[in-house]
């Protein structure tokens, strides 16, 4: 056991750091915790590290990967959150991609996985629906065979940034007689453009249009779109989610939201000396980032543990759990942090077509409205009380 | 960045497992705590036969050239096995110190420690010093070439089967002044030591320590006169890495107990495990203590790090530790009902002992100030 990195490992960061400061696009700076950025504000990095083969080191190298080692992974993402970089989006590289890689036919992995590396094609995902949530497996879209098709009806609903998407990829129910509701579900590919689709933009506390309702009528879709086995979807999303869990953990952007925290506290202050030096708010800093040492070092066994041959399992369900409630820690003790400036609403000030609204200090802009919509974290991607289902169930076999 | 243990440190952990599950069943502890020495010399003699007692010391020295991962192996397994014998004052503490002595305290004291023919307790703590290790009240004024040693140290865990104390005193300075601090190397059967024994609420024996008019030569001093604080500090920081595992095994063991019980004890017709109320505790219970696990690795492999960085880690894992035990502990007894508060149940017994491991060597509020305060400096640090 030890912590050290290798020659090569600091070789290896030197390299990664020189790669990001010299190609990270500067339009990008200081955007990389924002939630209102155009399409190709969220493609630009993911397009660089396309063309250097580096956006997706997760994926076996065959597919495009990096072949990295966790360590050199950890680097990667240490080296991004320096400069709170704006990472591609999980939809392709960590949801579809790999679910496409694993269960897809060659056709399917030559045809979408180019797409998703090089960040050309951007995805959305038709999971949620109005009546099905937590209780995913209860979703009523239906796709029914016509001839070399599926007829698509339904509602989608939390589809992230589906106003953007050229595909998505969609849980729908292709045998309504199953015995079970996990089975009869199918994982099918759709292309968004595809007549019947309607995507309706849903404001978000915050402000923000981050998620749409996604509505299908008719709408006709090639057999050779669906993924792996007709009624076997099931089992491809749970794939997915796993998949999805890893990536959560959020440690490296956390630890610079931390700094960044220490940085805002340092300059407010309270009866003219800094914030940071009342012992009560100090001490919320340090309990936080106690408690994200203690997930750093969870995620790192974690990767150990894949490096030696196990896939994402059950354990990355505390990755998610611990990984959402840090952050959205983070973002309650920042609003805390800025006072009365947190009330000032940044993309409400915007909308007059002034960017820089020069109210109250910089590092107090957005902090409420990050707040607001961080909340999301602890119910998105299973909520945090379904990942307790998975741990007590997989895990604890009660 | 390695994960792994060594073959040497998996090889411990399956041997020290399987001595603990023949000879250490919780019937057998119970006689062993409620007997008149509350201890096993024969056991610490098989631990010794083990290699325990020589694992995390350097070849040089004549160990077996491990370190604190060692240590930690073998208080992670002691945790799961609620071991009382004193592997952390001295092993942990006793050799960490003497492991930095001179060459003859190493022969005089540290062969003794490795063979487990000379048992050390750690006199630190006092009744008016709290978590602070430089608040002493306990003197030792130069008196020739030597010392003379008077004061009262409290609560030495494993003092009433020791040999010997490592004693801290102040040789000079004011009552909590950094500097002044001094390390000695006492036998207990020196004249002016008394001790007052007694058994702790989680089985095991601590005494109240007196030293009065105690003499004792230059040879006594471990490290520099007066500057004994930065190795005190040391010492106790790989002394909290030690307990830490050592929660973390008890914390697991705990653990697996409730999930155990709730699969067996019914209520309203069904296992209480059914109850999702209880499952999700018990799956916090489980991320505390895969939490803890974290942290102990983090700060044991810290150790060697630069001192500002090393003492974060131990205060970090501490706080972690300490919040982490306490939720396990009163989970694990509250999920088995009236059962837990029961003394015939193991459960009971590991909420006491991962109870009391908080205040050993500094508590969650302690650590979390003491972490506060080494940020600041490390900011200042970055700052300069």
């Amino acid at each position: 056991m030890n912590l050290d990195f290798t020659p090569e490992e600091i070789a290896f960061r030197n390299e990664v750091r020189e790669f990001i400061s010299e190609n990270y696009p500067k339009e990008l700076e200081g955007m990389g915790t924002r939630e209102d950025l155009t399409r190709e504000q969220f493609l630009a990095w993911h397009k660089v590290l396309g063309k250097k083969g580096w956006s997706a080191p997760s994926w076996p190298e065959k597919y495009g990967g990096t072949g990295w080692t966790s360590t050199q992974k950890y680097i990667w993402s240490e080296e991004n959150a320096r400069v709170d970089a704006l990472m591609p989006l999980p939809f392709g590289v960590s949801m579809v991609g790999p679910v496409i890689y694993t269960f897809g036919n060659e056709e399917q992995k030559e045809r979408h996985l180019p797409g998703i590396l090089s960040g050309d094609v951007w995805w959305c995902q038709g999971y949620s629906e109005p009546g099905a949530g937590s209780d995913l497996a209860s979703l009523k879209t239906t796709a029914v065979r016509d001839g070399d098709h599926y007829v698509i009806n339904g509602q989608k609903t939390w589809t992230t940034l589906a106003q953007h998407a050229d595909w998505g990829f969609f849980l729908c129910r292709t045998d309504p007689n199953a015995k079970k509701p996990q089975e009869g579900i199918s994982f099918i590919l759709v292309d968004m453009k595809t007549p019947g689709i309607e995507v309706k933009p849903i404001k978000l506390i915050d402000g923000t249009h981050e998620v749409n309702e996604t509505w299908l009528t008719d709408v006709r879709v090639p057999v050779e779109n669906l993924v792996g086995v007709e009624n076997e979807g099931w089992t491809y999303a749970k794939f997915l989610l796993a998949h999805e869990r890893s990536g959560i953990a959020g440690v490296a952007r956390s630890k610079r939201g931390v700094e960044r925290l220490r940085n805002i506290a340092t300059n407010e202050l309270v009866d003219g000396e800094p914030l940071l030096e009342q012992p009560e708010f100090a001490r919320k800093i340090s309990q936080l980032e106690i408690d994200l040492t203690a997930l750093e070092f969870t995620e790192l066994r974690t990767l150990a543990s894949e490096a030696a041959g196990k896939g994402p399992g059950p354990e990355s369900s505390i990755l998610k759990v611990k990984g959402t409630e840090i952050q959205q820690r983070l973002t309650e003790l920042t609003l805390e942090a800025v006072g009365y400036y947190g009330a000032p609403y940044a993309y409400g000030m915007e909308a007059d077509g002034n960017n820089d609204f020069g109210v109250g200090p910089d590092h107090s802009n957005y902090a409420a409205e990050t707040y607001f919509n961080m909340r999301k974290t602890s119910i998105y991607g299973g909520s945090n009380e379904i990942q307790r289902n998975i741990i007590s169930k997989m895990i604890l076999g009660l | 960045m390695d994960f792994n243990f060594t073959e040497e440190q998996t090889m411990i952990r399956d041997s020290l497992a399987r001595l603990i599950r023949e000879q250490y069943d919780f019937e057998t502890r119970r006689k062993v705590v409620a007997s008149e020495s509350g201890w096993r010399p024969e056991m610490w003699a098989q631990f010794a036969e083990l290699g325990l007692l020589m694992a995390p010391f350097s070849e040089e020295d004549g160990g077996l050239g491990g370190g604190p991962i060692d240590a930690m192996v073998v208080m992670e397994e002691f945790g799961k096995g609620l071991v009382v014998e004193p592997y952390l004052p001295s092993v942990v503490c006793g050799g960490g110190f003497l492991k930095r002595g001179s060459d003859a305290q190493k022969e005089e004291y540290l062969s003794g420690v490795m063979s487990g023919e000379m048992i050390f307790a750690f006199a630190y703590a006092e009744p008016k010093g709290r978590y602070n290790l430089a608040d002493l009240e306990t003197t030792a004024k130069k008196d020739g070439s030597g010392f003379v040693l008077n004061g009262h140290k409290a609560v030495v865990i494993g003092a009433p089967w020791a040999t010997h104390f490592i004693v801290t005193a102040r040789t000079s300075g004011d009552r909590r002044d950094k500097n002044g601090v001094t390390v000695f190397v006492v036998a207990k059967d020196a004249d002016g030591v008394s001790t007052r024994d007694y058994p702790t609420v989680d089985g095991r024996r601590a005494s109240e320590v007196y030293f009065e008019n105690v003499s004792v030569g230059a040879e006594a001093v471990i490290g520099e006169v007066d500057n004994g604080l930065p190795l005190v500090e040391l010492v106790s920081d790989e002394a909290i890495a030690a307990l830490c595992a050592e929660a973390c095994g008890a914390m697991k063991v705990a653990h697996a107990m409730t999930v155990d019980y709730s699969r067996q004890r019914k209520q309203f017709g069904v296992p209480i495990g059914k109850f999702q109320v209880l499952q999700h505790r018990m799956v916090d219970m489980f991320m505390e203590y895969e939490q803890s696990i974290s942290m102990t690795y983090m700060a044991t492999l810290k150790l060697d790090e630069d001192e500002v960085t090393r003492k974060k880690a131990a205060s970090a894992a501490k706080v972690r530790i300490g919040q982490g035990g306490r939720f396990v502990g009163q989970e694990a007894v509250q999920i088995h009902g009236g059962m837990g508060m029961t003394d015939e149940l193991a459960v009971g017994h590991y909420f006491k002992r991962i109870t009391m491991i908080d205040s050993e060597f500094g508590n969650v509020d302690h650590h979390l100030k003491r972490y506060t305060d080494l940020s600041s400096t490390d900011m200042a640090v970055a700052a300069e």
